[in-house]
């Protein structure tokens, strides 16, 4: 396995998603949302296991499509056979659901798939337009550091592009989407592409992935257009999935809801205070 | 195949000569610096209008070895920070509260980046709360309020932080949720069963019990430096290493050269964090008391690896402890 993988050629349409966490249903009408747009290259940025039934769905679709996927930290310990998720939650409730959904997932994913999660990269690099693209799970640093809206200021956002090298990060690991493109230098930014396994704790179901463009090179300045794009999917059917799988009610509940119910003690004030729990 | 990791300030600060973090001799492990992700400012210094016997420092309303800094020097600090791309920043004392601009530091600091206050929340009320609320509501970043408190019973509390601190604290809180703020309890684990899953959850329990329906925890073990040193060695309690004659258990207390994790300096927060002080730059909020652990009067000179050779650097390597929110 090598922690680097580099794409050849000029992109000009990229559909990046993070967090699968097991939902097929969802990762489907993703590929077929990313497909009908036009995406020249779809990615993903790690997390294929966890929360949701049947892992090994998700696993081999990935794989059958030729995804170029990332190592997020579930990957890395489903893979590996860790001892847990790496999540590292220090509040009871949280740490319960945590071994609960890390148990299931590790027995339910089979030695082939664990074997494709071992080797997977954990950066990618690419261009897009001439700009430096550079993919990672959680930060360029570390496979789970959380970069979330309202903790990763401007001028952290410009010394990670600045020490890594790249005019544009895409990140995921926390779940919710959001971007933030640098005052002085708009064609250049972050973007956290959010999970399409799990809603973004909005009261919707539906889930989100992120679509990145570039205009035609006319020799000014690339600056490239951000769109996060809304997916329904059919969330009742995973949910009943999910029941039958004997999954936590509590999980069940947030994919019907899209209220989060569990892994709230990472969120910060601001995206704590969005939600309903 | 490149590394991207290569690219960050670890590769350059290793070069640099490690300072050790206390005046003994002894050496410890050396950690790297990998750049000022959060920035401390001890605003009140060591002055608070409590004295808590667990205090990892002697804070208190006579202790003023680190006086109340002034409010251009944080303001230039914070300025510093931004400069340097900071992460997250940190205001404790004391009891930041007792700064006179502190809305004003507030304010600015949320201009530049998420904030974290540490607070008894004694000194909080409604029109305080509101306001906090506003900073809040008008800032792209998070502001966290940590409220101190240590037990669910003025029995369990007050003994550690003062007569009366119990109800005083729960008020403080209470207005914060009131204006809309979650705030984050902050409980040292001087109680034995705050460091066990029942007891935790127990807490949780008790907040949503008095109406927090939405709690915020973090525990924290006690350091056995400050007042709370003091405290054990008279005490006997489950932090006591003081006044153990054995040499081997004396040594026991203190890390080898080779005892760090391959990537503690991404865990152990003084591989990214220093703090600033009326008297100086600090390797972290907890050593500001101790002997040698003064690193500058100059941020800029600080951004180099340590040597972790205070007992306390001991109690966050095994705990796997960050002074984060």
């Amino acid at each position: 396995m090598s922690d680097l993988m580099t794409l050849p050629g000029n992109h000009r349409r990229l559909a990046v998603f993070g967090g699968v966490y097991s939902n097929h249903r969802a990762l489907d009408a993703v590929l077929t949302d990313a497909a009908d747009w036009g995406a020249d290259r779809v990615l993903c940025l790690g997390d294929v296991g966890g929360f949701g039934p049947h892992p090994d769905h998700s696993a081999d679709r990935l794989r059958e499509d030729g995804i170029v996927v990332l190592q997020g930290n579930y990957d890395d310990s489903v893979g590996h056979g860790l001892e847990d998720c790496q999540c590292g939650y220090s509040d009871p409730r949280d740490e319960h659901f945590a071994r609960i959904s890390y148990a299931y997932t590790l027995e339910n994913t089979g030695d082939e798939n664990r074997r494709w999660m071992r080797s997977l990269p954990r950066h990618v690099r690419l261009r897009l337009g001439g700009l430096r693209v550079l993919c990672a799970h959680g930060s360029p640093r570390r496979v789970n550091e959380f970069l979330w809206e309202s903790t990763t200021p401007e001028g952290f956002v410009e010394r990670l592009l600045a020490e890594h090298e790249a005019d544009l990060i895409l990140v995921t690991h926390t779940g919710l989407h959001w971007s933030r493109m640098l005052a002085g230098d708009p064609g250049r930014g972050l973007v956290n592409v959010g999970a399409i396994g799990r809603p973004a704790n909005d009261g919707d179901p539906a889930v989100w992935y992120a679509r990145i463009e570039v205009p035609v090179d006319d020799g000014a300045r690339v600056r490239p257009r951000v769109e996060f794009r809304r997916v329904e999917y059919d969330h009742e059917a995973l949910a009943r999935e999910m029941r039958d799988e004997r999954l936590p009610r509590e999980f069940v509940e947030t994919i019907e809801t899209g209220w989060w119910t569990s892994c709230l003690e990472v969120l910060p004030q601001k995206e704590r205070a969005r939600g309903r729990f | 195949m490149e590394d991207p990791n290569t690219t960050t300030s670890t590769s350059t600060s290793t070069d640099r000569r490690a300072v050790p973090v206390s005046s003994r001799e002894a050496r410890g492990p050396v950690l790297d610096f990998v750049g000022l992700d959060v920035l401390w400012l001890q605003v009140t210094g060591t002055v608070c209008n409590l004295a808590c016997t667990h205090c990892f420092i002697t804070c208190g309303p006579k202790n003023d070895s680190h006086p109340v800094m002034a409010t251009d020097d944080v303001l230039s600090s914070l300025a510093r920070a931004e400069r340097e791309g900071v992460k997250e920043l940190y205001f404790t004392g004391g009891e930041p509260f007792l700064h006179p601009d502190i809305l004003l530091l507030i304010e600015r600091a949320l201009a530049v980046a998420p904030l974290s206050v540490l607070t008894n929340g004694v000194l909080i009320d409604p029109p305080m709360a509101r306001r906090l609320h506003e900073l809040s509501e008008a800032s792209a970043y998070s502001l966290e309020l940590r409220v101190s408190v240590d037990g669910t019973t003025p029995e369990e509390n007050d003994p550690v932080r003062g007569r009366g601190t119990y109800h005083a604290i729960m008020r403080g809180a209470r207005c914060l949720v009131d204006a809309g703020l979650l705030p984050v309890f902050t409980v040292t684990t001087v109680h034995a069963v705050y460091d066990r899953s029942d007891g935790r959850e127990a807490f949780l329990d008790h907040l949503r019990h008095l109406g927090f329906t939405r709690p915020r925890v973090k525990f924290i073990p006690p350091f056995d430096i400050g007042r709370q040193a003091r405290r054990s060695s008279r005490s006997g309690d489950r932090t006591t290493t003081s006044g153990v004659a054995d040499e081997v258990r004396e040594d026991s207390r203190y890390l080898r050269p080779d005892d760090l994790h391959e990537g503690e300096e991404w865990v152990l927060q003084c591989g990214s964090c220093r703090t600033v002080t009326a008297r100086g730059v600090y390797p972290c909020p907890i050593l500001i008391e101790e002997d040698g652990a003064r690193m500058s009067d100059d941020l800029d000179e600080t951004f180099v690896p340590i040597e972790l050779n205070h007992s306390a650097c001991t109690t966050c390597h095994l705990e796997g402890f960050s002074c984060r929110t």
